[in-house]
């Protein structure tokens, strides 16, 4: 196995680089959709059954069929890539949604209300009370969503998004297993890390005391 | 003081007065002025507000929780530190040993003084309480109570002061509004008061009274 991956860390990191680019914008993307979405729910929760819904519906789409039924898509499906990103944003959304709404209902009603009595504004409110306390289960959102996608992102390498999906189909194909651990193995490490990292950032915005 | 039982419209009344609530119908008046024709964070920041949950900041320390509307009204900062300092020794709570600390590093009553610190921050000439004391043993009652009333003997603000405990209102008040089912019953100073004018205010004193006689008994 260890001959396998001297003889080709060439190629692993090349792929590791695929799929890290390919989870990093997924990741940005479905924060930057994900984080918005769930404070509007807050404000807006007649929505809340409709998006949180049609997520959890789009979560029961099986991956390898959501990016087979996407490819015919004009101008989605003429790149694997974006396809790719595209599907893996939304696999990103439903975790980082509702730990938002979550996180900000979480905040005591007193709190909230304090706040309001002592003349902040609604944007105030959101960014020095309700997001700043809501972080870290905002970050537990994205921690579960980034493990999630880096897992989901192997399956990508069948409609040639590459990534390190590549060694894992390809070793399936050969019936090789040195081949599906030189893409398993750095895949899980990967996770691990972000993981790590992001149970730190976690970590720091937990300020526990008793 | 609004006194009157659970439900009778003293909370909704004073959240009428900050616009935490719009009136439907008629119109509440601050400073002259209605309610609806205030810059609604004016006129917020221009009245304190206590409640029995407090409501702190959970990620602030006392200071900041302390110098939030100063902040918010752009005070320079040695007069926000001054401020801070100065409304803290008021309600008890030295800043050197206090400023530093969260809202979960303390008791209930300190929490409350630190809400009642709060509210005082920006020197507002209305204060609205909401059961401040409500939530906390007799004795630390007992001892804010009194504090408090001295340092409305000082400051002379204007405060109104949600309460169902009629000896919190006889003793913290200079008139008693009392509620029921939503409607003013009546308006009595304690004196007046304790007169019995009629047949609800007698009930609340009997009721008063009553406990009293059980302890003596």
């Amino acid at each position: 196995m260890l001959k396998y991956f001297a003889t080709h860390q060439r190629e692993i990191a090349a792929l590791t680089g695929e799929h890290l680019w390919m989870v990093g914008v997924s990741m940005l993307l479905a924060i930057a959709i994900g984080v918005p979405l769930g404070i509007l729910l807050t404000r807006r929760p007649q929505w809340k059954t409709v998006v949180l819904g049609s997520n959890s519906v789009i979560q029961t789409i099986p991956s390898l069929a959501l990016f087979g039924l996407l490819l015919p898509l004009p101008w989605l499906g003429a790149r694997a890539d974006r396809l790719a990103i595209f599907a893996l944003t939304l696999y990103a959304l439903l975790p980082i949604i509702q730990n938002t709404y979550v996180g900000i209902s979480g905040v005591a009603a007193p709190v909230r209300e304090a706040a309001l009595a002592m003349g902040l504004t609604n944007k105030q409110l959101l960014l020095q009370v309700e997001l700043p306390l809501a972080a870290n289960v905002i970050v537990a959102g994205i921690r579960v969503a980034t493990v999630f996608v880096i897992g989901l992102a192997t399956i990508a390498a069948a409609i040639g998004a590459g990534g390190l999906g590549e060694f894992i189909f390809r070793g399936l194909a050969m019936v090789n297993n040195n081949v599906i651990l030189a893409g398993a193995i750095p895949a899980a490490l990967m996770a691990l890390v972000a993981d790590g990292l992001l149970a730190l950032l976690q970590h720091r915005l937990t300020r526990v005391h008793q | 003081m609004l006194l009157g039982p659970s439900g009778s419209g003293k909370t909704t009344t004073l959240k009428l007065i900050n616009g935490l609530l719009i009136a439907t119908e008629g119109e509440v008046m601050v400073e002259g002025r209605p309610v609806r024709q205030w810059e609604i964070t004016r006129l917020r920041r221009h009245i304190g507000y206590a409640i029995q949950e407090v409501g702190l900041f959970p990620h602030y320390t006392v200071g900041k929780n302390v110098a939030l509307v100063p902040r918010l009204e752009s005070w320079p900062p040695y007069k926000i530190q001054n401020r801070v300092q100065e409304v803290l020794q008021m309600v008890g709570l030295p800043a050197a040993e206090f400023a530093k600390r969260y809202p979960d590093e303390l008791s209930g009553g300190q929490r409350q003084r630190v809400g009642l610190a709060r509210a005082l921050a920006a020197d507002p000439p209305i204060l609205l309480m909401d059961e401040p004391f409500g939530a906390l043993d007799p004795l630390t009652r007992a001892e804010l109570q009194k504090e408090f009333k001295q340092l409305q003997q000082r400051l002379r603000k204007t405060v109104v002061f949600v309460t169902h405990d009629v000896s919190e209102a006889l003793l913290l008040g200079d008139r008693i509004a009392l509620m029921e089912s939503g409607r003013l019953h009546g308006i009595y100073t304690p004196q007046e008061f304790v007169a019995r004018p009629d047949a609800l205010v007698a009930r609340y004193l009997e009721a008063f009274r009553a406990a009293q006689q059980i302890v003596e008994s």
